[in-house]
């Protein structure tokens, strides 16, 4: 008994076992991962469906992709889990500091994509990275880039897309995060930031010192696994359940004539109604692939899809703390401006 | 005695961080006082960006998420 659980607090500590551990976790995975398709079909086949018809090809579409998105994105966020261990917001904004517009904005926007953040802790963030002397353009880029350009969304997109589409979102969203953070600091725009911000005294730069283990880090990617994956998962199977429902109901020649190319006018009009739409990056990539599958235009979709995930409500809601109502509007503007530039490039690029 | 400011705009893990702090103090047998600190502006005069953050007698120790408790036997036993 002692021994037993001497061995297990031994274990418990060993890099080795964790490592280990963690090892033959992803091995399962994969093995599981690998057999995925034949299991999800001949659990459709037993579903007592008529072979052919629009509610087969609902079931079909969610009995395929539910496991499958969730079980990526599972390994997806856990991966980054262990990635982001290394970065934390007050070492980027130590890197930030006092750097120049240009290159600023292109470093906020890569370590956008790195840095650990959530929108519930978005005004601390502003606030310290702002009254630390990053210039606000550059705080713009890593605020836009931050939740847009993300693992989840990158994952899902090579999962379910293809790796074509996940590499031109993440280079398009980096260009959109660069360039509107760009023009909102030529703007000069810092008088429009509410009072109290002005006047914030910085307090000295903290960083902590980082004495994580492979375990604190192996731990880390499973807390990010537990939080994230248990917070969107039922965004999900919504995504799914929409995606499931265009696939099967929705006609071809109506949502191509909608989102195809040859209407101009859908890529404006999906970036306003990605605005109110909110959702995470989870839920709107099995409605993105159902949409394309269905003849919707590359450029449209992803616009739709940035419009979703970089613009919503309740992030101008949190930013009307620290900014002006103006500034906001320039901050929707310019940015809903880059993803309308990115829409009707693709729409022209892949014609 | 110790002072924690337990640093946040009031989520759900600033009072979880602030719950286990007090939780850890009352268990090593030592006195603490744990003040909550929401203001943005004085939470950024501590130089924390990512919240929940902790400062133990004037010092930041910890910023963003919640912290583990080997960590905090190890502030409080400082």
């Amino acid at each position: 008994m002692n021994v037993a659980v001497s061995v297990r607090a031994y274990a418990a500590k060993s890099p080795a076992v964790w490592i280990a551990a963690t090892a033959g976790a992803l091995a399962l995975w994969f093995a599981l991962y690998w057999r995925l398709e034949e299991f999800s079909g001949w659990a459709v086949a037993r579903l007592p469906l008529p072979p052919d018809g629009h509610l087969a090809e609902a079931a079909r579409f969610f009995v395929f992709d539910a496991p499958k998105v969730l079980m990526l994105l599972t390994l997806v966020v856990f991966g980054m889990g262990i990635v982001r261990s290394f970065f934390s917001p007050e070492r980027t904004r130590a890197l930030l500091a006092g750097r120049r517009e240009g290159v600023g904005n292109v470093a906020a926007a890569t370590l956008g994509v790195f840095t650990p953040f959530c929108s519930c802790s978005a005004v601390p963030l502003f606030v310290g990275f702002v009254s630390a002397g990053v210039p606000l353009g550059v705080t713009f880029s890593f605020l836009i880039a931050a939740p847009m350009v993300n693992e989840v969304a990158l994952g899902l997109l090579f999962a379910l897309v293809g790796w074509e589409v996940a590499l031109v979102y993440l280079v398009f969203g980096m260009i959109v995060a660069i360039v509107s953070g760009w023009i909102i600091g030529r703007l000069h725009l810092e008088g429009w930031l509410e009072e109290w911000v002005r006047n914030v005294r910085a307090g000295e730069s903290v960083v902590i010192p980082d004495h994580a283990t492979v375990i604190d880090r192996i731990e880390a990617g499973l807390e990010a696994v537990r939080d994230i994956v248990g917070r969107v998962w039922i965004w999900i199977l919504v995504g799914i359940g929409v995606g499931a429902f265009i696939h099967g109901y929705v006609p071809t020649d109506l949502l191509a004539s909608i989102m195809g190319r040859e209407a101009w006018w859908s890529v404006p009009a999906v970036v306003v109604i990605g605005i109110p739409i909110y959702s995470n990056a989870a839920g709107i990539i099995p409605v993105v692939e159902a949409l394309l599958s269905k003849g919707a235009a590359l450029g449209t979709t992803l616009a739709f899809m940035m419009s979703v995930i970089a613009l919503s409500f309740p992030e101008m809601v949190i930013l009307r703390k620290v900014m002006t109502a103006r500034l906001i509007a320039v901050f929707v503007g310019v940015v809903a401006a880059g993803i309308l530039a990115v829409g009707y490039l693709f729409n022209f690029l892949f014609s | 005695m110790k002072t924690i400011k337990v640093l946040g705009p009031g989520c759900k893990r600033c009072q979880t961080t602030a719950d286990i702090l007090r939780a850890e103090a009352e268990r090593l047998g030592l006195a603490v006082e744990i003040e909550k600190v929401t203001d943005y502006a004085e939470i950024a005069a501590f130089g924390v960006v990512s919240t929940p953050g902790i400062v133990i007698d004037g010092k930041v120790v910890h910023a963003g998420g919640l912290p583990k408790v080997e960590d905090i036997d190890g502030w409080l036993a400082a």
